[in-house]
């Protein structure tokens, strides 16, 4: 049902298309840079003054996006983001990085797992994509701040299409898609006949390009439309309760045994590792 | 008498009125009073406009901060890792230069029209501050390129000059800057390259001999300068763009140097090299102005250089070697002795950062009233680069003193800081002339 609701609409839009080129739709989240040192402050991750940038799995999303526009296989490619008004920045790195144009859905609520939550997240997306027509969402495999992996396979079936997770190849022909996926016990190359689908993106699906300077100012001139959250008519609040934020222990030091006899010994006796 | 309380009394009047915003409206109309005393030489500032922003100087605009993330990213990933291999091998990697046009940061002032990215003065320095944080010789080239050559053709450029080599140095093409020679350092003025027109003035020949030309092994252009007529002393001076390919042209084997060594610093010699007078850069014999108003704002860009030298040092290397080091049970950086010392470091470090921006806000605003604060501000980065690299050596111990870290290859890179682009000697005489010429009764 919802697959033929977002296909009459894109063909009811823009009727000339080429038949085979497809609308992309990438999501773009704003999470702590991955280089910083994060510190748990009143039961949770303190965002005070801490640096913020694009979602390293996102980013590898979005080049995707913009390498299926290069070769004329995607038509147009729209970043969406969930957060604050600082995910314009996101947003606008995406355009830079080739994105036509932008949607913010604007809410001051955590994105973090602290408040909204994968569940909310995908409802949110799942009336862009709707109401954009999307063909293909392409989002990163995880965001680096929750570690949850979710809100991909949610939105698949919260739309009733087809999924395929930790991309590491995508190629596309014949109106669908053919996938190879990493798993830890090898590849699994799926092929999705048909789309619409949701593809979610792992690190060896490409290498994002930089920004360059000259499109950093362009992307100022792309549009972006921005909805506030509220406005969705949908209920956003967290599924799960957070009971409690903390850091893992420090590590503490490794002692150096003399010989396997003693080794084997502290692995099952001291770390309860063997049995 | 009167005159020296006035210049203070409209000096703070100045500094109030940048400071407080809606207040200072109500300063203009006691300054304007004011104003009748200046002698028109150092200000255009005008009081009754709406003071500038009221932001503090280190609060940069969405676009720069964006601008400042991409170089880093660049930077830190395909830059870093060879940094030592082109410290060694004393060249650049051809992969770097192509990065450098790639990603925009060589045509960065220039108009979109022509392949630029119509950025600020100010974004171009945070860009060459951002990779000097890194290497700072890749910094020289990208500054000197984009402040020096490229801005020179910009103010004083013909149209047709503009529309032929805007668009390659946006994309292609690296520029060099041609004015020092052996007897013409600091004395500039002293060069003894000579231009001879053509009897019908069509075309010029040019014979002499350049050094300590940066950028001249990779440059397609340069712009240089010679004497079209030596009887007429400096007043002969004409700056021409001449295309490195042109006849009669070598590039000498590069200076094995202390530091900046993958920066290719090079004599360029002429050999009866014809240039069209199409080629001149501005009017003939307007040289010598061209350069010296050129040299102010690229020594800006210069002190940018230093302040990423001194950043790479202090926030990169040294802060956290002082906290992992341990000695005496506890990290060094505990130790009062050095706390003392990295914190007045940080101070001038922060005291440098806010002159060149400062100055990078004053020259966007304002074309005649940087030219002190430029040479103030290239004077001080510079020390305050040596010191910074000097004391990061040390308080390294060992491991500083060796080629394990980068610490002492900023140390030789910094030393050039207050040599080249004008010397601090120059600096100095050009400040104190500044000041006291406000002075004179």
């Amino acid at each position: 049902m919802c697959q033929r609701i977002t296909q009459d609409t894109a063909k009811r839009r823009n009727p000339k298309r080429s038949a085979s080129a497809m609308r992309v739709l990438v999501g773009v989240k704003r999470v702590v840079d991955y280089a910083v040192k994060v510190r748990v402050q009143n039961n949770t991750v303190d965002l005070a003054n801490i640096k913020m940038s694009l979602n390293p799995f996102c980013e590898i999303a979005v080049e995707e996006a913009v390498r299926l526009k290069e070769a004329k296989t995607a038509d147009e490619v729209v970043a969406v983001s969930v957060g604050p008004k600082q995910c314009s920045e996101t947003i606008r790195t995406a355009l830079a990085m080739g994105c036509d144009r932008g949607i913010h859905i604007q809410t001051d609520l955590r994105t973090d797992y602290m408040e909204l939550q994968p569940f909310s997240i995908a409802q949110l997306f799942q009336k862009v994509v709707e109401q954009e027509g999307s063909e293909l969402v392409l989002l990163g495999k995880q965001g680096i701040d929750s570690d949850c992996g979710q809100t991909g396979p949610m939105l698949a079936g919260l739309l009733g299409w087809p999924q395929v997770t930790f991309a590491a190849s995508l190629s596309a022909a014949d109106g669908g898609i053919t996938v190879e996926r990493e798993t830890d016990s090898g590849t699994e190359t799926i092929k999705v006949p048909k789309l619409p689908a949701v593809v979610t993106c792992d690190l060896r699906l490409n290498e994002p390009r930089y920004a360059t300077l000259p499109n950093i100012m362009k992307a100022k001139k792309k549009k972006v439309d921005t909805i506030a959250a509220e406005d969705l008519g949908l209920d956003l609040s967290p599924r799960n309760d957070v009971l409690e934020v903390f850091e893992p222990p420090p590590r503490a030091a490794g002692i150096i045994v003399d010989d396997v006899d003693s080794l084997v010994d502290k692995l099952r006796n001291e770390a309860g590792a063997i049995p | 008498m009167t005159l020296l309380l006035t210049t203070i009394a409209r000096a703070s009047v100045n500094c109030v009125q940048k400071r407080i915003g809606a207040a200072g409206r109500a300063f203009s109309s006691s300054s304007s009073s004011i104003e009748h005393f200046n002698s028109g030489s150092d200000s255009d500032y005008d009081a009754s406009v709406q003071p500038p922003t009221r932001l503090p100087i280190t609060w940069f605009t969405e676009d720069e901060e964006m601008i400042r993330y991409a170089v880093r990213q660049w930077s830190t990933q395909e830059l870093k890792p060879i940094v030592r291999e082109m410290d060694d091998e004393g060249c650049l990697r051809p992969n770097i230069l192509q990065d450098l046009f790639d990603n925009g940061f060589m045509g960065m002032e220039i108009p979109e029209e022509y392949g630029g990215s119509e950025l600020s003065f100010t974004s171009a320095c945070l860009v060459v501050e951002e990779i000097s944080r890194v290497d700072p010789s890749v910094a020289v080239l990208v500054d000197i390129h984009n402040t020096l050559t490229i801005n020179a053709l910009r103010f004083w450029g013909s149209a047709e000059l503009q529309q032929q080599w805007l668009p390659r140095l946006a994309t292609d093409t690296v520029s060099s800057f041609a004015l020092s020679e052996a007897g013409a350092g600091s004395d500039a003025f002293a060069m003894k390259t000579t231009a001879t027109p053509s009897p019908d003035g069509s075309y010029y020949t040019i014979n002499g001999t350049k050094l300590w030309i940066s950028n001249s092994k990779e440059a397609g252009v340069f712009l240089l300068f010679a004497n079209i007529n030596p009887s007429l002393g400096y007043k002969g001076i004409t700056a021409f763009v001449v295309d490195a390919n042109s006849e009669g042209l070598t590039v000498g084997r590069p200076e094995r140097k202390l530091g900046l060594r993958a920066s290719s610093t090079c004599p360029v010699v002429l050999d009866n090299v014809r240039v069209e007078a199409s080629n001149v850069l501005g009017e003939v014999g307007q040289g010598y102005k061209y350069c010296i108003n050129i040299l102010n704002e690229g020594r800006i860009g210069i002190a940018a250089q230093q302040i990423g030298i001194a950043k790479g040092c202090l926030y990169d290397i040294a802060m956290p070697y002082l906290q992992e080091r341990q000695q005496f049970g506890r990290a060094i950086g505990d130790f009062q002795g050095m706390q003392h010392q990295y914190a007045q470091i940080a101070t001038e470090l922060h005291a440098a950062e806010l002159m060149t921006y400062n100055a990078c806000r004053l020259k966007e605003t304002n074309s005649s009233s940087f030219v002190k604060e430029a040479s103030m501000v290239k004077l001080y980065a510079a020390q305050v680069a040596e010191r910074t690299a000097s004391k990061t050596i040390e308080w390294l111990g060992g491991i500083g003193f060796t080629q394990d870290l980068l610490a002492e290859k900023f140390y030789r890179d910094c030393k050039v800081g207050s040599i080249y682009e004008g010397t601090s000697n120059i600096q100095l005489q050009t400040i104190a002339k500044l000041l006291q010429a406000e002075y004179k009764q």
